[in-house]
């Protein structure tokens, strides 16, 4: 059975998007175009009117395994701010607890004739695996997949960081905590380095960061103060809390007395760095209040970016597949 | 009924043979090499030239899936699978529905395989009733039934203590137990080896560990009860260092490997593609390499298919939530040459692991073409090329990573006890 890589899964023959799985293996100049593209909608945003006709006729369907409210609003937003005709699916609560499996109701979908699904999933490689088993007609975004990807949050965070800093060249990035469980640090180290930071350090107890992430070109400290000395940029994960029970961690104080980030902590950094987080945040679990709420702060940006960055890979991966689709009519005709 | 097997290249390592001689077979059995005996001037003649002759292979796990789960397999569909790949003699596990905890099952399913008139079938009995590790199945019941060893087939004991009690009685009767060393503790959640490949996939690995504390720990047992013991399935370079530590230290133990595990790596995690879900897992290329050392060293005794037969929809689903396995039994040999095609085994050490060394393991007579032996023997073309897809299959299941790709060689013809079971259209 020869499949084609998966990486390439998601681009059509011109290159372009069709899907949107993962971050790994799409080049700088994909990026940069989702950035330029979200820039423009960013502004649109500030209009009165905020629709543009781009998915106009098209039925988006938001398929979601996991539940996730916030995540599932902005790309409704996204959708609907593109003139898409948008349904919300919570499939958690509903077909697959009953027993249908998850390639019958695909099916169902399907024969509904939808144009786009946006999928959050807890098993990693799902979107994959509906992007391979779809009829090629169906553009598939993925809104989180297991641990490992969350494309469409990495690149809200690369838009929010270069509309503060300007470049990525330079950079230097911390990522701290949860690594091993986090979606979104996986696709931020993918974009950072593609994008052409300086560096990008993993920070965490080594039950949350494993040595493997070395592999991936990224620079791992166990220590907070050496993680963050000289950064421009914080990336604080939520910390879930059953990472307790499953004996990763001692207990949320222990957490945030050796990784939460203070006032003090933060002044580790460069005076100018940013705090990021892709919410919903832990006050006083991995954050202070008082640096969530500080100057520094950019978590709010974040979700505003998030929406243009969802319009413009929901628009972009729709003309790349309606390029393939007339690219295939002519070589029917 | 007398057979003349002409002009073939009789390979056998079981005494060292490598050379083109006659074989002649009557009443069952192999009565000749080479000169024809008296009175077989009448003898049905099988032109092999060109061709190899070779020992019916032995493998030692393959899942028939009958009793309990016939949408997987069948006694028959998994029987007639087996004798296209050439396997004359396998094992079966416990893990059926009903388990194989009681002689009525064993029977059962030696009975079916009796009237399939397929490969010859050898039941493992369950070490615990239920395979729920808490109450010591009727050991010895089970093996007047037919069943050649023991296993709790992975699943968890209820304590270190049942585990122990279970090899003393075991050892006691003189029973062999069949082990595959799973810390479940460590591998819980686990659907991929943990490395660099599933942390960069985020798929929840299992690491090396979960087998080698259990190994180190049954090896110990081992020690103390005496009991003769197999280890199925071992994955970790470690694993092999381990039990080469044990049979030098003169321990009664001998290992197989999964044929996966020696020709493929964590690398293919990259595709999600869940017909790569396997347990124990695909591992590093250090494991891999490893693994066929020990083979070449004599460290691990067999390469076995462990062949596990699903239905379609138990593979379409995202990695982690397909079943593990893969169904390779009738692809066993063509696939396993590819071990000598990178240089790595000579044929005689392949062809061992592939008859002579599994059959000893569980104390069959079978894998061998000497005088006096059951005539289970094959023809192979070692030259043909061809493609395995659908149109080919034998087996039920059609999961396997190797579906579709182009082979190098193929069993033409298989005999067993001198009957021919099989013969390529």
């Amino acid at each position: 059975m020869m499949r084609s890589d998966p990486r390439a899964l998601q681009l059509n023959e011109q290159g372009q998007l069709k899907h949107f799985l993962t971050l790994d293996g799409l080049s700088k100049d994909i990026l940069t175009e989702i950035l330029d593209r979200a820039e423009s909608f960013l502004s649109m945003g500030e209009q009165s009117v905020k629709k543009v006709p781009l998915l106009r006729g098209k039925t988006v369907v938001n398929l979601f395994f996991e539940n996730s409210t916030r995540t599932r609003t902005t790309f409704e937003l996204a959708a609907k701010r593109l003139s898409a005709d948008v349904i919300n699916l919570n499939i958690a609560t509903s077909a697959t607890s009953k027993g249908e499996s998850l390639l019958d109701t695909l099916q169902n979908l399907q024969a509904m004739q939808s144009d786009m699904f946006v999928v959050r999933h807890q098993d990693s490689g799902a979107p994959h695996f509906i992007a391979e088993h779809c009829t090629p007609n169906v553009a598939i975004i993925n809104a989180g997949d297991g641990r490992h990807a969350h494309p469409t949050q990495a690149m809200l965070d690369m838009l929010t960081i270069r509309r503060h800093k300007g470049q990525f060249e330079g950079l230097k990035v911390a990522i701290v905590g949860d690594i091993l469980h986090s979606r979104v640090a996986r696709s931020e180290l993918h974009a950072l380095q593609t994008l052409g930071v300086d560096e990008v350090r993993l920070v965490g107890p080594k039950t949350l960061v494993p040595d493997f992430f070395q592999d991936m070109g990224a620079v791992i400290c166990h220590d907070l103060k050496a993680g963050l000395d000289d950064v421009d940029v914080v990336v604080m994960l939520r910390l879930q809390k059953e990472r307790m029970a499953g004996a990763l961690l001692p207990s949320e104080s222990e957490f945030y007395r050796l990784y939460g980030l203070t006032e003090e902590s933060l002044s580790w950094a460069k005076p100018d760095a940013i705090v990021m987080h892709p919410g919903p945040i832990n006050r006083g679990v991995e954050i202070s209040s008082e640096v969530a709420d500080g100057d520094h702060s950019v978590i709010l940006d974040q979700v505003t970016n998030g929406i243009a960055v969802r319009m413009a890979v929901m628009s972009m991966a729709m003309s790349g597949q309606v390029q393939e689709q007339q690219a295939a009519a002519e070589g029917e005709a | 009924m007398k057979l003349r097997v002409t002009n073939g290249r009789v390979i056998d390592p079981s005494q060292n043979l490598d050379a083109i001689v006659d074989l002649f077979v009557e009443d069952h059995r192999i009565v000749a090499l080479g000169e024809a005996p008296l009175g077989f001037e009448d003898a049905e003649v099988i032109d092999a030239s060109g061709k190899w002759v070779l020992p019916g292979l032995v493998d030692t796990a393959v899942a028939l899936r009958e009793p309990g789960f016939t949408q997987k397999g069948t006694i028959a569909s998994e029987g007639r699978a087996a004798v296209t790949g050439g396997v004359t003699t396998l094992v079966c596990p416990p893990d059926t529905k009903p388990i194989v905890d009681t002689p009525a099952v064993a029977a059962l399913i030696q009975d079916k395989a009796d009237e399939a008139g397929m490969a010859n079938v050898f039941p493992i009995g369950a070490l615990t009733q239920g395979l729920q590790g808490e109450q010591l199945s009727n050991m010895v019941a089970l093996t007047d039934a037919g069943c050649v060893a023991l296993s709790n087939q992975g699943r968890d004991m209820a304590s270190t203590r049942v585990l122990s009690r279970a090899l003393e009685y075991a050892a006691t009767h003189d029973l062999l137990v069949v082990f595959h060393p799973d810390d479940s503790g460590l591998s819980q959640g686990g659907c991929a080896h943990e490395g660099v490949m599933s942390t960069m996939h985020g798929l929840a690995g299992i690491p090396e560990t979960a087998e080698t504390i259990a190994l180190m720990r049954d090896l110990l047992l081992v020690e103390k009860s005496g009991v003769r013991a197999h280890f199925a399935r071992l994955s970790c370079a470690k694993s092999v260092e381990m039990i080469a530590n044990a049979k030098a230290a003169g321990l009664d133990v001998t290992c197989d490997v999964a044929l996966h595990n020696l020709l493929l790596t964590d690398e293919v995690l990259k595709e999600f593609n869940g017909q790569y879900h396997v347990l124990p897992p695909l591992r590093s290329e250090n494991d891999r390499l490893t693994l066929i050392e020990g083979l070449k060293t004599g460290v691990v005794n067999a390469i076995c298919s462990d062949h596990q037969p699903h239905e379609k929809m138990a593979k379409i689903a995202p990695f982690a939530a397909t079943e593990p396995g893969m169904a390779n039994v009738e692809v066993l040999l063509p696939l396993a040459l590819r071990l000598m095609d990178e240089g790595d085994l000579e044929l005689g050490q392949l062809l061992t692991c592939l008859t002579q060394g599994p059959a000893a393991c569980f104390g069959l007579e079978a894998g061998s073409l000497a005088v006096g032996s059951f005539a289970d023997f094959i023809i192979f073309d070692s030259t043909m090329s061809w493609t395995w897809d659908a149109s080919t299959r034998k087996s039920k299941g059609s999961n396997s990573a190797f579906a579709g790709e182009q082979l190098s060689g193929r069993v033409l013809q298989t005999y067993i006890s001198g009957q021919r079971v099989y013969q390529l259209s």
